[in-house]
């Protein structure tokens, strides 16, 4: 059996998650692999909640939020992007590929946009298998 | 009543420790007074086989600085654990791996060759490892093995109580064995400091708005004697780290790097000081936040200089 990937999709409440539920409405297809889990704010994304998720089950996690400027609450989605910079420079020295961990704008209207980058992103961890966990340690 | 019997030891750890308990100055004969020592290598001439040849929970206190990364270590942290009622991890080592942690960014095999085949004062031109056992005329020789991923003592057996800091300050450890002599001990579990808040809380420094542009090195500014370092550009762990040492470091103009552990609370300091770091920056471009963020030159030793082992990630994946 080939390897399935496990995504966790954090999605801000206001954009994000109207932006999934239009895919779901508008009958948009995209691969089973990802969870999703509903925040208020894409700022409410603590970088523990990625660190937490790829040890305990996750292959790979995805943030999305409202475009910049965009936000329900003015500022919230640029405390992301300094976050996410912050921890993409973090795993990238603790050799955590790239592609396991994504930051991306989905708007609510944007259901077409939602399933592309659920299809790029299963895609992608795939590629990479499975995550370490663990650190993949041997004694 | 007999004194409590005290043992002490050292694991990997850099010996500052042992030489932090002599900080309590003449508390020391204090403590002389009311406990045994039992077993402590640095400073008494008792051997593993006496530990061995000790009763079960015979040793009332185990006071155990240095993170594990060998058998030996792993071995006799196990064999302290059978004698010993009260396991104290002693320092910011056994606590969180402190810095021979961040060898979890490296495995075994990485270290070896750096350490013995490629640092430029080597020269082993037949390159000669350590190995585990080896022949000679007399007979097998025999070394600890050396792991691959350095772990913290609670990983490696159950704690009782955390004396943090590297080492830890004088005050703090008196804190603890004041409360040892006096048969007063917190509730199991306790980070043993007379500061549960963070660093910030005991610095003097003047506090206003947090808003940086740039991130320095701290060689590379004269710092505000006054001002937070934070608010100056400097990275200080004093916002994500536990109290309890007076706040020495930024006092004396070098930001806390964090050896008191994390707050309250919080399970991954590491990951706690860097999203602090992200809101005290001042941009909302994000290729600013990117050119900012670049001046971060080793983030993994920075945010866990003393907590890689017990983070959640727990080492690089090599």
């Amino acid at each position: 059996m080939s390897f399935e990937p496990k995504i966790l999709a954090i999605l801000c409440n206001w954009c994000s998650y109207s932006g999934a539920d239009l895919a779901g409405t508008s009958r948009k297809k995209y691969p089973a692999n990802v969870r999703i889990m509903r925040v208020m704010c894409s700022g409410r994304v603590d970088p523990v909640f990625i660190m937490k998720a790829l040890e305990s089950g996750a292959d790979g996690v995805l943030i999305l939020g409202c475009h910049p400027g965009d936000c329900h609450y003015t500022s919230g989605n640029y405390k992301t992007i300094r976050r996410m910079g912050m921890l993409k420079k973090l795993t990238e020295q603790m050799g955590i590929e790239d592609d396991r961990i994504r930051l991306d704008w989905v708007a609510a209207s944007e259901g077409d946009r939602f399933a592309e980058i659920i299809k790029d992103m299963t895609e992608k961890v795939k590629a990479l298998g499975p995550f370490p966990r663990n650190g993949g340690d041997n004694g | 009543m007999a004194k409590p019997k005290v043992a002490l030891y050292w694991a990997a750890s850099c010996g500052g420790c042992d030489i932090g308990l002599l900080e309590i100055g003449e508390n020391l004969l204090k403590l002389i007074d009311a406990v045994d020592i039992v077993f402590w290598p640095v400073a008494i001439d008792v051997k593993y086989k006496d530990v061995e040849a000790m009763a079960d929970q015979s040793i009332d206190v185990c006071l155990f600085n240095g993170a594990i990364r060998s058998s030996e270590q792993e071995h006799i942290a196990k064999l302290l654990r059978a004698k010993s009622k009260i396991m104290i991890s002693f320092g910011a080592c056994a606590h969180q791996g402190g810095v021979p942690g961040l060898a979890n960014m490296y495995n075994r095999e990485m270290i070896m060759e750096r350490a013995y085949l490629e640092t430029p004062s080597t020269e082993n031109p037949d390159k000669v490892l350590p190995q585990t056992s080896c022949q000679v005329p007399e007979g097998e020789l025999k070394l600890p093995e050396l792991f691959d991923t350095v772990k913290t003592l609670a990983q490696t057996v159950k704690v009782e109580y955390i004396v943090p800091g590297c080492p830890p300050e004088a005050q703090t450890t008196w804190m603890a064995l004041e409360a040892l002599i006096n048969g007063q001990m917190p509730p199991v579990g306790t980070v043993i400091t007379d500061n549960a808040k963070a660093v910030c809380d005991d610095c003097p420094r003047k506090r206003d708005v947090k808003k940086v542009k740039k991130f320095h090195r701290t060689h590379e500014i004269i710092s505000d004697p006054e001002i937070c370092l934070l608010e100056q550009g400097l990275l200080c762990a004093g916002i994500a780290t536990k109290g309890g040492c007076g706040a020495r470091c930024p006092r004396a103009g070098m930001p806390c790097t964090g050896c008191y552990g994390p707050v309250e609370g919080v399970i991954d300091q590491g990951a706690h000081f860097m999203n602090a770091i992200a809101s005290v920056i001042d941009s909302n471009d994000p290729d600013e936040i990117e050119k900012i963020i670049e001046d971060i030159r080793d983030p993994a030793g920075t945010f866990y200089r003393y907590s890689l082992s017990d983070s959640i990630l727990r080492r690089a994946r090599v």
